[in-house]
């Protein structure tokens, strides 16, 4: 039984908007991590996951709730904690072309976060760098060229690599490989996997594309509109998603074998997927449930265990 | 190796003459930039019929956008450079005209729509003038005539409430119905063949699996051929008849989509389709990925392409470009694999995709 | 068909190369190299940029050089037109032109350049703070720079003459602060563009703070904005200090500036056009050489046009 490593209660984040309105990126979210696992963060755009994510790593301030790491609180940390805490939780960014600094070599994008918590100096810092560079499948030949010159996948592996540099113990993977060809996220996923095992990560994958997302992650959570609609284990979703917006989510997905996605019945959601700015009292997936009745229009359901280790928001599915 | 060719060619040219819609015959794309020239296309050849989706599947910078958009020519002349080639549609090859001729068949005959809805609608325009604004000029047709047409085509790509659609601007417009709309621009007049450069790559899932299914049924509906490109071979399995697979400016397998799915034979293809996660398999089964990088067409190897990948790579394949192979049991005789395995001096490779599907149905 | 006489041994499997597979195999080019590279092949950039180191050259060597100084009087030889002992002829008190205008060379670029040091030095640390921290700090900041425009630059001249002699002070105080804020505007909106990207959030997320994000992020990818607008502001600097002493609200008698001998110049323009002519001309292709390398420097620095 591992111990759990983040606690994420009751998260909220909005954001104020013009016109006086309020964006809930994030509306009352709870969770937890364990040391060691994959948890992974899936919904379509606007769902509030990448918010989620840069809330735990403080890029953004919660407004409320709380965000436990270890036993820290993260909301409440002084500025000097803040950056002991940036060598714990490192993140993983989507764009391969923005996340890096047009202007630095690799060398020194890699070796940023050495610099700024002067782990090594000189030629240590420069081996370093190097061991990280092949840890990810690049080379020292690789250490001097700027970010350009390079093609997406080995710009992800450089962030990666910049990422590991200051030996964090918790990755938030933002999306991480949606920017990349189908043949280079697996190339990727199978990167952060074999470093997962080799240096003792625990990781929160947050991405859009749930069949990639079942390969790599040991739990599942499905976002929609700034609430979690169902959280379990990554085989139990795929083998049993009880939650009508799971089920339409994996529908929607290609399947690569002509025969069978010819011949499969399709869940087809209509409209479009809502902005947060206007959340509808009740349950936030009244507007394109299959399933709706007035309850889920008045009352927004808690999310709760239908069975062991599997939890639902939904006031249609019934604990057996 | 080429007799074999020939006798393909006539076979196409006397079986199926009336349904051919497009030809092209070994297009080859450079840029000149200032670091020497790129290759980017280097000797391509398909066929498509009227009706029929043509799926061009490759990594990013294989070539698959410059040859559609060469096929439009709206590639910029500098840099850019058609080095030879030929575009027949319906029996008049395309580069051979001039910027004023091509004017006439794009948005005509050949429209095209592209992955980011966001910045291929005009912002300062009403969603409606757009659509018009193909059907002025391409049909003549009066404003008033115009404007109920523009209505029918929001209606037909499923936009609720078209009236007053028409009348709004893209920032009013979701990203999905954006993708629609353009959709309609499109497919306005009517064209012979709409050419689709990775569509749904921007979208969301769920958004995804409609515009695909618009897609297939507008095709059922108006008879317009359609050329798909992407990296996904997942969103290519519902709706291709035909598939291209590409890499570094070259096709290396082109079939039909039974023929590439269920028969491939070049272990780039083999790699695309191991890699490719699959929600009907168990998580435990591992993701086989491409290892390295596509080479940079600026110094395009000079034999295959994908040597320095493949783990059937053999002496040969670094130093000649592999010829292309008609490959046995096809559905048409018409699938061809890029590959020195298939030679008669090549000694025999398992086939890791029967060799899946054997694990899968034990 | 068989052209070619391939073997068994032609077949033997070798297997993948991964190493060469990630191989670079273009030359690096740094930002630097690869501006350059682009500015070298824009004729028009590179013979303006000749012109402004020839010009530049002349002001710090020719004074030291010319047979006659500057302020030397000869009432033999008023009035002169160019010819072979004058090369721009003389003025109303003998001396000679051409020893004139470089020296007046000399007093305008240096004002000029000066100015824009300042200018560029305020103006970037000012945008840079605006654009970063945003909010209420940048509404604040922007306003100020806007009531410091409201005042022209002739009204600031004229306000600081009150309390300074005429000279180069003066007039270098004035451009300085009616200059910086387009600076500023352009740094900070670049700032604001960028600090939104991710690779400024993923330094913040390693732990940096404010000055190295600024310092090692922001600037860094803001300088081709930086130059561009750097180089079209000297040639406005030189501009104003020859209109201020045109005016007779610059640099006094007997030193001498661009603008103060286009003044002088001016006075005689029926009877001997050359003593304005010349400077006029100095004046002008000074000013234009600086537009077209700023122009030929706009695409050279564009990140979406890299070679």
């Amino acid at each position: 039984m591992s111990e759990t490593l983040v606690s994420i209660r009751n998260l909220k984040k909005y954001f104020n908007v013009r016109g006086g309105k309020t964006l809930k990126a994030v509306d009352d979210i709870s969770f937890d991590i364990k040391k060691g696992e994959t948890l992974g963060l899936v919904g379509e755009s606007g769902c509030g996951k990448s918010t989620t994510g840069r809330t735990i790593v403080r890029l953004y301030e919660a407004t409320g709730g709380d965000i436990i790491y270890k036993d820290m609180n993260i909301n409440k940390l002084s500025k000097k904690e803040l950056k002991n805490y940036t060598r714990h939780a490192q993140m993983i960014f989507q764009d391969p072309y923005a996340s890096l600094n047009p202007r630095m070599t690799v060398t020194d994008i890699v070796g940023e976060g050495i610099d700024i918590h002067n782990l090594y100096k000189g030629m240590e810092r420069q081996k370093r760098i190097y061991e990280i560079l092949e840890l990810v499948g690049l080379s020292r030949e690789h250490a001097n060229r700027f970010p350009h010159e390079f093609s997406g996948g080995q710009r992800q592996r450089i962030g990666i690599a910049r990422a590991l540099a200051i030996e964090p113990d918790f990755i938030v993977a933002d999306e991480p490989i949606s920017a990349l060809d189908v043949s280079i996220q697996a190339q990727v996923v199978n990167l952060l996997k074999d470093l997962q095992d080799e240096l003792d990560l625990t990781y929160l994958f947050i991405a859009h594309d749930l069949s990639m997302v079942k390969h790599i992650s040991d739990r599942v959570a499905v976002m929609y509109l700034g609430a979690i609609m169902e959280l379990t284990g990554s085989n139990e979703l795929y083998d049993n998603p009880l939650h009508p917006y799971t089920k339409a989510l994996m529908s929607a997905v290609p399947i690569p074998d002509p025969d069978k996605s010819r011949s499969k019945k399709r869940i087809i959601l209509e409209g479009d997927v809502p902005s947060p700015i206007d959340v509808p009292t009740g349950c936030k997936f009244q507007g394109r449930c299959p399933l709706v009745e007035d309850i889920c229009r008045v009352e927004e359901p808690a999310l709760r265990e239908v069975l062991p280790g599997h939890e639902v928001a939904c006031h249609m599915v019934k604990k057996p | 190796m080429s007799e074999n060719k020939n006798k393909n060619e006539n076979k196409n040219i006397t079986a199926k003459e009336e349904d051919l819609l497009l030809r092209v015959k070994n297009l080859q794309v450079s840029f000149d930039t200032y670091g020497g020239e790129v290759k980017a296309v280097r000797g391509v050849n398909f066929e498509l019929d009227k009706g029929e989706t043509l799926a061009v599947v490759g990594e990013s910078g294989c070539g698959k956008s410059v040859t559609a958009q060469s096929i439009m020519q709206l590639i910029p002349m500098p840099p850019g450079r058609i080095k030879s080639g030929e575009v027949w549609l319906d029996g008049r090859d395309l580069l051979q005209y001039s910027d004023k001729e091509m004017e006439k068949v794009r948005g005509k005959e050949i429209s095209m729509i592209f992955q980011d809805p966001m910045t291929s609608l005009n912002p300062t325009m009403k969603v409606g003038k757009q659509i018009m604004e193909a059907l002025i000029k391409h049909q003549n047709m009066s404003k008033t005539e115009a404007k109920e047409k523009a209505v029918e085509m929001l209606k037909l790509v499923g936009i609720p409430n078209p009236e007053s659609r028409v009348e709004q601007y893209a920032h009013e417009y979701s990203g999905g119905m954006r993708q629609r709309a353009m959709i309609a621009i499109a497919l306005s007049c009517n064209p012979k063949l709409l050419i689709a450069d990775e569509p749904t790559t921007a979208l969301d899932v769920t958004i995804q699996a409609q515009i695909m299914d618009l897609m297939a049924d507008l095709q059922k509906k108006l008879d317009t051929a359609i050329i798909l490109i992407t990296h996904d071979l997942g969103v290519v399995a519902d709706v291709a008849h035909k598939i291209a697979v590409m890499y570094a400016g070259v096709i290396i397998e082109y079939g039909t989509y039974k023929d590439i799915f269920y028969n491939p034979k070049h272990p780039y293809t083999w790699g695309l389709l191991l890699s490719v996660p699959r929600l009907d398999v168990s998580k435990d089964l591992r993701l086989v990925p491409i290892e390295g990088t596509p080479p940079d067409l600026i110094a395009p190897p000079k034999g295959c392409p994908f040597a320095d990948r493949c783990d059937n790579a053999m002496k040969i394949c670094r130093e000649k470009m592999p010829e292309e192979i008609q490959v046995e049991g096809s559905n048409n005789g018409e699938h061809f694999a890029r590959c020195w395995l298939y030679h008669d001096l090549a000694p025999n490779v398992e086939n890791p995709i029967e060799k899946r599907r054997g694990n899968l149905n034990e | 068909m068989a052209d070619m006489n391939l073997r068994k041994e032609d077949f033997e499997v070798v297997g993948k190369d991964l190493k060469s597979s990630e191989e670079i195999v273009r030359k690096s080019l740094t930002y630097w190299q690869d501006a350059w590279m682009r500015l070298k092949s824009n004729r028009v950039a590179l013979v303006a940029l000749s012109i402004i180191i020839l010009m530049v050259g002349m002001a710090v060597f020719a004074p030291m050089m010319t047979e006659y100084s500057y302020d030397e009087q000869n009432y033999d030889v008023i009035s002169q037109p160019p010819n072979s002992e004058h090369w721009f002829g003389t003025d109303e008190l003998g001396r000679d032109l051409f020893a004139r205008s470089w020296q007046g060379a000399r007093t305008s670029l240096f004002v000029a350049f000066v100015a824009t040091i300042i200018n560029v030095t305020i103006g970037v640390i000012y945008g840079g703070i605006s654009g970063y921290f945003g909010g209420k700090t940048d509404i604040v900041m922007m306003r100020i720079i806007e009531i410091i425009y409201s005042i022209p630059r002739l009204l600031w001249v004229i306000l600081l003459l009150v309390v300074m002699k005429p000279g180069i002070k003066p007039i270098i105080i004035a451009i300085a602060i009616t200059g910086w804020g387009g600076m500023a505007r352009v740094v900070r909106g670049q700032v604001l563009q960028l600090k939104q990207m991710e690779f400024v959030l993923a330094a913040k997320t390693l732990g940096a703070d404010t000055g190295r994000i600024l310092l090692k992020h922001l600037i860094p990818n803001t300088m081709g904005p930086i130059i561009i607008n750097l180089t079209f502001q000297v040639p406005s600097a030189v501009f104003t200090e020859a209109f201020l002493s045109y005016l007779g609200l610059g640099i006094p008698a007997p030193a001498a500036s661009w603008g103060s001998l286009a003044q002088s110049g001016t006075k005689m323009i029926l009877l001997y056009p050359h003593m304005l002519l010349f400077p006029a001309a100095l004046i002008s292709i000074f000013m234009l050489a600086f537009n077209l390398l700023g122009d030929g420097l706009r695409d050279a620095l564009d990140p979406r046009l890299r070679a």
